[in-house]
C-alpha cells in the first residue's frame, strides 16, 4: 500500500474520530449543564435553562419533559430522567440526555424538577427558538404550525426573524399565513389588514375563516377599523369566497359519505340482486350470510395474528367460500323444496337466519368482536384542511365497484352466466336444452351468497362485528334491489348509490333515525308510482 | 243470525265447529278463573294468578294470530307488519294507563308522565290529549291501526303491490315505526316505552280480581272476534276474499274491484290486532318500541303457520301452543329457543304447509282441491 493511499485513509478517518469525540464531548457538557437542574433553586433555574438553549435540538426532549412536568432526578445518582407515568409503582424511565432506556423505578426514588409558570413561558420560548432554527424543514413546519394556534407577541417576533432566513417554500408560506393572521387580529391600519387579507385569501384552515369572520363582525360593530369602503368590500369578498368554498367542501364530504354508504349498500345488495333479482328467491338469511363473512374475517385474523396486513387477502376468498357454501346448503336443504312458493321461502329462510344468528351467538359470544384494520386501510387522504377521504371507505368503494364489475362479467359473459339467465327465464326450456337446472340453481345461489360474504369482509372494516350485524342491512338491501328494479343489475348499482347519497343528504336536516325513516317511506311511495323499480326489466319472457 | 246466511255457503259441520270452539273457549276460561278464585290455595286444582295472566297473554296473542290468519290464510296477503298494529293499539292503551298514574310517578308531577318531566317538557303534547278517557283510548287503539292499515293498504293494493313485495314493505313499515318510537322526541317514552302502570278504571292493576277480569275480558273478546271473523269469512264478502287468494286476476276479470276487498280485510285485521294490543298491555304492564321489532311480527306469522292457516281455530291453537312452548322452553334453555323457533320455521313450511290442522286431516277453509296459487 502506497503512502498516498495511507494518507487518504487517514484523511477519511480523522473527521470521523473527531466527530465522535466531539459528540461525546457535548453530550458530557449537556449532561453537566443539565445535572445542575437537579439541585438548582427556582431562582437559579432560568439561567441554567437559558444555557441549555445553546445545545440546540439535543436539549429538546429534556426541555419538553421539563415543560410537561415529567423531568425528574434520580435520588441515587442525581441522574436526570424522564418519567411519563404518574403511578406509584414501577415507572418506566429514560435518560433525559441520551434517551437511553433505564431500569424501571419507583415514584419515591425520584425527585421532580420544579417549574413555575414563568419558567414554563421561558421554556416554551426556547423550544420555539430551537425548533424554528432547526435545519430540518419538517421540524420547522411543525413549530410554526404550533404557533399558528397559540399566537403571542413573542412568537410573532420569533417568526418575523425566522421569515428572513427561511428558505423552504412551504414553511415560508405558513409563516406568512401566521403573521397575516396575527395582523388580522391585532392591527388597526387598513393597509396592513388589506395585505393580510390578500395573503390568507382562499386558505381553508379553519382558523382563517374564524379570524375573518371575527374581523367582519368587529367591523360591522364599528369597533376597530375606521370606515373604509374599499377595505370592507374586499374583506366581505374574501369572507364570501371562503364561505362558498367551505360549503362546497362540506357538500363534497357529504357526497363522499353518501357514496361510501352507497357502496356498502351495493355490496350488501349485489348478492341479493342475484338470489332475489335473478332467481326470484327471497332469502331472508342474506343478512346472516353477510355476518358470516364478517366473522370469517375475524377468524382469519385469529389464525394469523402476526400477518394482519395480509389477513384481508386471505379473508376475501375464505369469506366467499364460507358464505357461498352455507348458501348452497340452504338452497339444497330448504329452498329447493319451496320452489314457486315465495311466501313460504321467505318464512323458511327467516328460520334459517334465526338459526345462523343463534349459532354464531353460541359459538363466539353475543358480544361484538373487534376486527383490526390493516395499516394501509387506516388513515385518510387529506385533500385540504377541511376535506379528507378516509382510506377504509375509499377502498370499500373501490372494492364494491370491482366486485360489481366482476358480477356483471360473470352474468353477461361466462357460460355459467348464460345458464343462470336461461334458467331464470324459462326453467323447462333450459332443462330441455340440457342444462342441469339443479346444479345451476345451487351455483347461482352460492354465487349470491358468496357475494354476501364479501360484503361481510368489507363491513368488518367499518363496523363492529356481532351476531346482529346482518339484520341492519337486510331490509336496506331489499329496498335497494326493489328500488333499482328487480332483475336489473345496473338498477342495483344506481339504486345503492342513490339511496346512500339521499340518506346522507337528509341526515343533517332530519337526523340519522328520521332520515332512515324518510328513505323507507320514500321507497314505499316510490313503489306505488313505479312498481317495478327505477329500471324495469325488459324481457320478452312473459311473467 | 246465522240462519240468514245459510244459503249453502257452508255446511252444518262448520257451524258446529264454531259453536264447539266458542263454548270450549268460554267454558275453559270460566273454569280456570273459577279454579283461581274459589278453590283454596292448598288444593291441587288451584290455578295460580301467574298462570291466569300468562293465559291472558296467550289469548291476546291468539287474537293477533286470528287477525293474521284473516289476511294471510284467507286473502293470501302475507303481512310481516302486523306487530306494528298490535303495538300501536298497545301504545294507545299504554298512554291511557300512563295518564292514570297521575301524581304517583317518581317525580310526582300531577299531569305529566315521568319521562316527560325527565325531558323537561312543560305540558302534554297535543297527541296525548284525550287519552285520560278510557273509552277514547280504547277507541283509538282500534282507530289508529285501522287508519294506518287503510292508508298503507290502499296505497299498496291500488298499485297492485302483491306477494313478497308487500311482505317486505310491511316489514319495512314496522321497522321504520320501531326506529321512530325509539326516539325520545316522539313523546312515547323512547327506549323505555310506557310502564309502571298503577290502575285501570280505578282498580288496582296488581290485584288478583283485576287480573282475572282482564283474562275473562280477553277470552270474551277473542270469542267475539272469532265469531265476527267467522261471519265475515262465511259471507259473500268472504267468498270473494277467498277467490282473490286463489286467483286475483280471475276475480278482477269477473268485475270485482279486488283492491277494495283487500283493503277492507286488511283494515279489519289491523283493528283486530290493535284491540289485541290494547288488551295485552295492561296484562304485561309494559309497552316499548321492541314490540315493533320485525321479529315479533314474523313470529306471529309462524304461529298461524304452525296451527294451520285458512282455518280460524288453527291460528288460535298455533298461537297458544307456540307461546306455551316458548314459555316452557325459554325457562329451561334460554339460549336454544331461537334454534327451536328457526327449526319451526323451516320444518313447518317444508313438511307441514297446512299446519297441525292439516296433520289432523282438516282442510283449509273452502279451498277444495283446486290448485292454490301461492302469492
Amino acid at each position: 500500500m502506497s503512502i498516498k493511499n495511507r494518507y487518504l485513509i487517514l484523511l477519511i478517518l480523522i473527521p470521523w474520530t473527531c466527530l465522535s469525540h466531539f459528540a461525546a464531548a457535548w453530550e458530557r457538557d449537556l449532561r453537566d449543564k443539565a445535572s445542575l437542574l437537579a439541585q438548582a433553586s427556582l431562582r437559579e433555574t432560568p439561567g441554567i435553562v437559558a444555557d441549555l438553549e445553546t445545545f440546540g435540538e439535543p436539549a429538546l426532549p429534556l426541555l419538553e419533559a421539563m415543560l410537561n412536568g415529567n423531568l425528574h432526578s434520580r435520588r441515587s445518582d442525581k441522574r436526570l430522567v424522564i418519567a411519563d407515568s404518574q403511578s406509584a409503582e414501577q415507572i418506566p424511565i429514560i435518560d433525559a440526555v441520551t434517551a437511553e432506556k433505564l431500569q424501571d423505578s419507583r415514584k419515591r426514588l425520584l425527585t421532580k424538577v420544579r417549574v413555575n409558570n414563568q419558567l414554563r413561558k421561558q421554556i416554551r420560548r426556547i423550544i420555539s427558538r430551537i425548533t424554528l432554527g432547526s435545519p430540518n424543514a419538517s421540524v420547522r413546519h411543525k413549530a410554526v404550525d404550533n404557533m399558528l394556534y397559540n399566537l403571542n407577541p413573542q412568537s410573532i417576533g420569533l417568526l418575523a426573524e425566522a421569515k428572513k432566513i427561511e428558505t423552504d417554500r412551504d414553511v415560508l408560506k405558513l409563516i406568512n399565513l401566521t403573521l397575516a393572521i396575527n395582523d388580522l387580529r391585532t392591527s388597526d391600519e387598513s393597509q396592513v389588514l388589506l395585505d393580510a387579507t390578500n395573503t390568507v385569501r382562499g386558505n381553508l384552515e379553519p382558523i382563517v375563516f374564524n379570524t375573518i369572520s371575527t374581523l367582519l363582525r368587529q367591523h360591522e360593530a364599528n369597533q376597530r377599523i375606521q370606515d373604509d369602503e374599499f377595505f370592507l368590500r374586499q374583506i366581505k369578498r374574501v369572507h364570501a369566497e371562503l364561505q362558498t368554498k367551505i360549503k362546497f367542501y362540506q357538500l363534497a364530504e357529504r357526497f363522499y359519505y353518501g357514496l361510501s354508504l352507497g357502496s356498502v349498500l351495493l355490496l350488501a345488495a349485489s348478492g341479493l340482486a342475484i338470489t332475489f333479482g335473478v332467481m326470484r328467491v327471497i332469502n331472508m338469511a342474506h343478512g346472516e350470510l353477510i355476518m358470516l363473512g364478517a366473522y370469517t374475517t375475524y377468524v382469519v385474523q385469529l389464525i394469523m395474528p402476526s400477518y394482519i396486513e395480509f389477513s384481508i387477502y386471505v379473508a376475501i376468498p375464505c369469506a366467499f367460500l364460507v358464505s357461498g357454501g352455507v348458501g348452497i346448503m340452504i338452497e339444497r336443504f330448504v329452498i329447493r323444496f319451496l320452489r314457486d312458493r315465495p311466501l313460504e321461502t321467505l318464512l323458511a329462510t327467516f328460520g334459517v337466519s334465526l338459526i345462523l344468528q343463534q349459532s354464531v351467538r353460541s359459538l363466539f359470544s353475543p358480544l361484538n368482536r373487534q376486527v383490526s384494520n390493516p395499516d394501509w386501510l387506516s388513515g385518510s387522504l387529506e385533500i385540504n384542511p377541511i376535506f379528507a377521504l378516509t382510506y377504509n371507505r375509499l377502498y370499500i368503494l373501490l372494492f364494491a365497484l370491482i366486485v360489481f364489475a366482476n358480477l356483471v362479467l360473470i352474468i353477461k359473459k361466462t357460460d355459467l352466466g348464460l345458464q343462470i339467465r336461461a334458467v331464470s327465464q324459462n326453467r323447462e326450456m333450459a332443462k330441455c336444452m340440457g342444462i342441469k337446472t339443479d346444479w345451476v340453481d345451487a351455483l347461482t345461489f352460492g354465487l349470491g351468497s358468496g357475494l354476501a360474504g364479501l360484503a361481510g369482509v368489507a363491513l368488518s372494516q367499518i363496523t363492529n362485528v356481532g351476531p346482529n350485524l346482518g339484520q341492519a342491512y337486510i331490509i336496506d338491501s331489499f329496498m335497494v334491489v326493489v328500488f333499482g328494479g328487480v332483475g336489473n343489475l345496473y338498477g342495483t348499482l344506481v339504486g345503492g348509490f342513490s339511496l346512500g347519497v339521499i340518506n346522507k343528504f337528509l341526515e343533517p336536516i332530519a337526523g340519522t333515525v328520521l332520515s332512515n325513516i324518510i328513505v323507507l317511506i320514500f321507497i314505499v311511495f316510490f313503489i306505488q308510482l313505479r312498481p317495478s323499480g327505477l329500471f324495469p326489466e325488459t324481457s320478452r319472457v312473459s311473467k | 243470525m246465522i240462519s240468514s246466511y245459510k244459503r249453502g255457503w257452508y255446511s252444518e259441520n262448520k257451524i258446529k265447529s264454531l259453536y264447539g270452539f266458542l263454548s270450549f273457549l268460554l267454558v275453559l276460561s270460566g273454569a280456570v278463573s273459577f279454579c283461581n278464585v274459589y278453590i283454596p290455595r292448598e288444593s291441587p286444582l288451584h290455578v295460580e294468578i301467574f298462570t291466569i295472566t300468562l293465559l291472558g297473554k296467550y289469548l291476546c296473542l291468539a287474537i293477533l294470530a286470528l287477525s293474521i290468519d284473516i289476511v294471510w290464510g284467507y286473502c293470501g296477503i302475507l303481512s310481516l307488519g302486523h306487530g306494528a298494529f298490535f303495538a300501536l293499539g298497545g301504545y294507545a292503551m299504554g298512554m291511557h294507563l300512563m295518564l292514570q298514574i297521575g301524581d304517583r310517578g317518581v317525580y310526582g308531577h300531577p299531569t305529566l308522565p315521568d319521562f316527560m318531566v325527565f325531558l323537561n317538557w312543560s305540558e302534554l303534547p297535543w297527541f296525548w290529549v284525550g287519552f285520560d278517557s278510557f273509552w277514547f283510548a280504547l277507541f283509538c287503539s282500534a282507530l289508529l291501526p285501522g287508519v294506518l292499515a287503510f292508508v298503507f293498504g290502499w296505497l299498496a293494493f291500488r298499485s297492485r303491490v302483491t306477494g313478497v313485495y308487500f311482505s317486505i314493505i310491511t316489514q319495512a313499515l314496522t321497522y321504520a315505526l320501531m326506529l321512530a318510537f325509539f326516539r325520545n322526541e316522539m313523546g312515547f317514552g323512547g327506549n323505555n316505552g310506557l310502564t309502571d302502570f298503577k290502575d285501570i278504571l280505578g282498580f288496582d292493576l296488581q290485584s288478583d280480581a283485576v287480573r282475572v277480569s282482564l283474562f275473562l275480558c280477553t277470552a270474551m273478546t277473542l270469542s267475539v272476534a272469532y265469531y265476527l271473523c267467522f261471519l265475515l269469512m262465511e259471507s259473500k264478502f268472504g267468498r270473494v276474499v277467498l277467490a282473490i287468494r286463489d286467483s286475483e286476476e280471475r276475480v278482477r276479470f269477473l268485475g270485482y274491484q279486488t283492491e277494495i276487498y283487500k283493503v277492507a280485510v286488511f283494515v279489519f285485521s289491523a283493528i283486530l290486532a290493535g284491540i289485541a294490543g290494547a288488551l295485552y298491555v295492561p296484562q304485561v304492564g309494559i309497552i316499548n318500541p321492541g314490540e315493533f321489532a320485525p321479529l315479533n311480527s314474523i313470529e306471529a306469522v309462524i304461529w298461524v303457520a304452525v296451527g294451520g292457516r285458512g282455518v280460524l281455530y288453527g291460528a288460535v291453537i298455533g298461537a297458544v301452543l307456540v307461546n306455551f312452548a316458548k314459555t316452557r322452553f325459554t325457562a329451561l334453555f334460554p339460549e336454544e329457543w331461537l334454534f327451536v323457533l328457526g327449526a319451526l320455521f323451516v320444518l313447518v313450511t317444508i313438511f307441514l304447509p297446512r299446519g297441525l290442522i292439516g296433520l289432523a286431516g282438516d282442510r283449509p277453509s273452502n279451498s277444495g282441491e283446486t290448485s292454490r296459487r301461492e302469492f
